[in-house]
């Protein structure tokens, strides 16, 4: 048997102690998440004295109560709502000045990119205050609006890098062959660099739908009426709402995160490579 | 270009490429698609993106409450108050010991993850799936979870010391343990991500290398040393960025934690301007905190760019 096979073969003892770390690094990971789904179903009695196991009775109330109520849902579309709208704005402006900065060659043209880029060196919180007077004079405040163009903007640096060093890697040939029959480039950019880039629209999307669904400090500071209120700052009012009734936060807590689970095992090769890949591009 | 003078001279109908060519190459309608495709990006940049950071540095020598103009011009008196406030040096050491953290503890832990499930066994992409989980959720959610786990009455913490007999410790309100019960929820919630970065690394790498080093009888630690390591440089720097980064920002994960207590042990610098910038409405100060994370933030960038990604 040569060197080169060994490395090939794992021999039984390596796996046994590659599945015991692995095992114990995903009970630590896991255990948190089940006990709060489990934790949902307990009377509060239950959840002092057995926190870890399977409830005795199930309180199913705990989950319907909430999926019942319009409290969940109008939270979960009011972050829909905003997610789509950053989503798709941050598409549409970002996807159009990545194709200038990769196709049309203007005056200031790498100045202007590097403006932009500006945006990737600092978070938003840097500015919030500021940006809340701002949002204020605007009239936005307590609206969709005032949490979305503050998101879209902070995610133009990126989503621009990420738009253009793709638009660049498309083959110069495409170009010249367009426009040699006459093609504009505003035609080139929706029939040709847009249909081409559905891999890149992808990887943007998912990078700004998530920040925005998972977003915490701006729709804190610029949403007042509960009735707007995402997500996020649903389950913190419920918590501090029913204070020490754990059993109620936790079903609340599951429910919310639960869409965010189902979609990431479904689409979990596309949310990892773009989280991943997005990051690792720019 | 050649083959493209060669259609535009046999057809001279084709008006518009020959005007183009003789200014630039490719240029056709350029100044509509200029004057349509940038300047959405440039007003929204401008006006929520750059403008607030200018105003922050700005407002930060004044102090305003947010109402009506900026009046009272006070100087750099924000900056001496914020330099002498025990809570903000509080949150500046949090934030370095949080990234003094995810160098020492959470990156070698990604690494070694990273490096196990290289190995060919059965179940390699579930492991994998579960511990990216914790990545996917809000920090809001992973807070509040953690903040039950940590719970001194009804959470595991209570039980787990119920069954070994000790008096339950109230962690997160405890101002010497609380931090570090931040930490470990950091940790869990983001070494999965720095865990994605190290496989991706790990696969870049050059198999015939290893193999090389193991015909001449590299042990498995004089393997990883000598040559996965080294390969793995540029990913390790990448990855201490993101830490760098996502320390400085910090806040959604200590709002339902501690929300920065008890006695302010728990602060980071955005949890600092939030507690006092925007819920006090001082402008002024919580401006200067946002221009003191703005000078932070871009000598580091600009700084690690130089010092450690010249080669990447």
């Amino acid at each position: 048997m040569t060197d080169a096979d060994s490395s090939m073969r794992t021999s039984a003892a390596t796996r046994l102690y590659l599945y015991v770390a692995l095992s114990i690094i995903a009970v630590l990971v896991l255990i948190p998440l089940l006990t709060t789904a489990l934790g949902g179903f307990k009377s509060l009695g239950e959840l002092r004295t057995n926190p870890f196991g399977l409830p005795s009775t199930w309180y199913w109330s705990n989950y319907t109560d909430i999926l019942f109520g319009d409290r969940y849902w109008r939270q979960m579309i009011n972050s829909l709502v905003i997610a789509a709208l950053t989503v798709f704005l941050t598409l549409v402006v970002s996807a159009m000045a990545a194709f200038t900065f990769a196709h049309v060659r203007f005056f200031a043209s790498g100045f202007l990119l590097n403006y932009f880029l500006i945006g990737l060196m600092f978070p938003a919180a840097t500015a919030i205050l500021p940006l809340f007077i701002r949002i204020r004079d605007l009239g936005l405040l307590d609206s969709y609006w005032g949490v979305v163009l503050p998101q879209v903007a902070f995610g133009l640096g990126m989503s621009i890098l990420l738009f253009r060093n793709y638009f660049r890697n498309l083959p110069e040939e495409l170009f010249q062959a367009a426009f040699v029959d006459g093609c504009g480039y505003i035609r080139f950019f929706w029939y040709i660099s847009l249909p081409l880039a559905r891999p890149i629209i992808a990887t943007v999307g998912i990078i700004s739908f998530v920040g925005s669904w998972n977003s915490y400090i701006l729709p804190l500071i610029m949403l007042n009426s509960e009735s707007k209120y995402t997500w996020p700052l649903g389950i913190m009012v419920y918590r501090g709402e029913y204070g020490t009734s754990w059993q109620l936060a936790l079903a609340f807590i599951t429910l919310t995160i639960l869409p965010t689970i189902i979609v990431f095992f479904i689409a979990q090769k596309h949310i990892i490579a773009g989280l991943t890949a997005g990051a690792v591009k720019s | 270009m050649t083959e493209l003078s060669l259609p535009t001279t046999i057809l001279p109908s084709k008006r518009g490429a020959r005007v183009a060519k003789s200014g630039n190459p490719l240029a056709r309608g350029r100044l509509p698609v200029l004057l349509l495709f940038l300047p959405p990006a440039i007003l929204l940049f401008t006006i929520f993106v750059i403008l607030p950071m200018g105003e922050a540095a700005w407002y930060s020598l004044y102090h305003w409450n947010g109402y009506g103009s900026p009046q009272q011009f006070i100087g750099l008196r924000n900056f001496q108050v914020l330099f002498n406030n025990a809570a903000f040096t509080q949150a500046l050491w949090n934030n370095g010991l949080i990234i003094l953290v995810s160098i020492l503890i959470q990156i070698p832990l990604a690494i070694w993850l990273a490096m196990m499930l290289a190995h060919r066994i059965a179940g390699v992409v579930v492991f994998r799936l579960i511990f990216f989980l914790p990545y996917v959720l809000a920090d809001v959610a992973a807070g509040l979870i953690w903040r039950f786990v940590y719970d001194g009455d009804y959470g595991l913490f209570a039980a787990v010391s119920g069954f070994l007999g000790v008096s339950t410790p109230y962690v997160l309100a405890d101002r010497h343990l609380a931090i570090y019960a931040v930490l470990a929820v950091i940790v869990w919630k983001y070494f999965g991500f720095h865990m994605m970065l190290f496989i991706a690394g790990l696969q870049s790498i050059d198999k015939s290398v290893i193999e090389a080093a193991e015909i001449d009888g590299a042990t498995g630690w004089q393997k990883f040393r000598h040559i996965t390591l080294p390969l793995l440089g540029s990913t390790v720097r990448l990855s201490i960025f993101f830490a760098v980064i996502g320390s400085l920002q910090l806040f959604d994960m200590i709002m339902p934690l501690t929300g920065g207590g008890p006695s302010n042990s728990t602060q980071t610098m955005v949890t600092f301007l939030y507690t006092y910038g925007v819920t006090r409405m001082q402008v002024g100060l919580g401006s200067a905190v946002g221009v003191v994370l703005f000078v932070i933030c871009v000598t580091l960038a600009f700084g690690y760019k130089r010092i450690f990604m010249r080669n990447d």
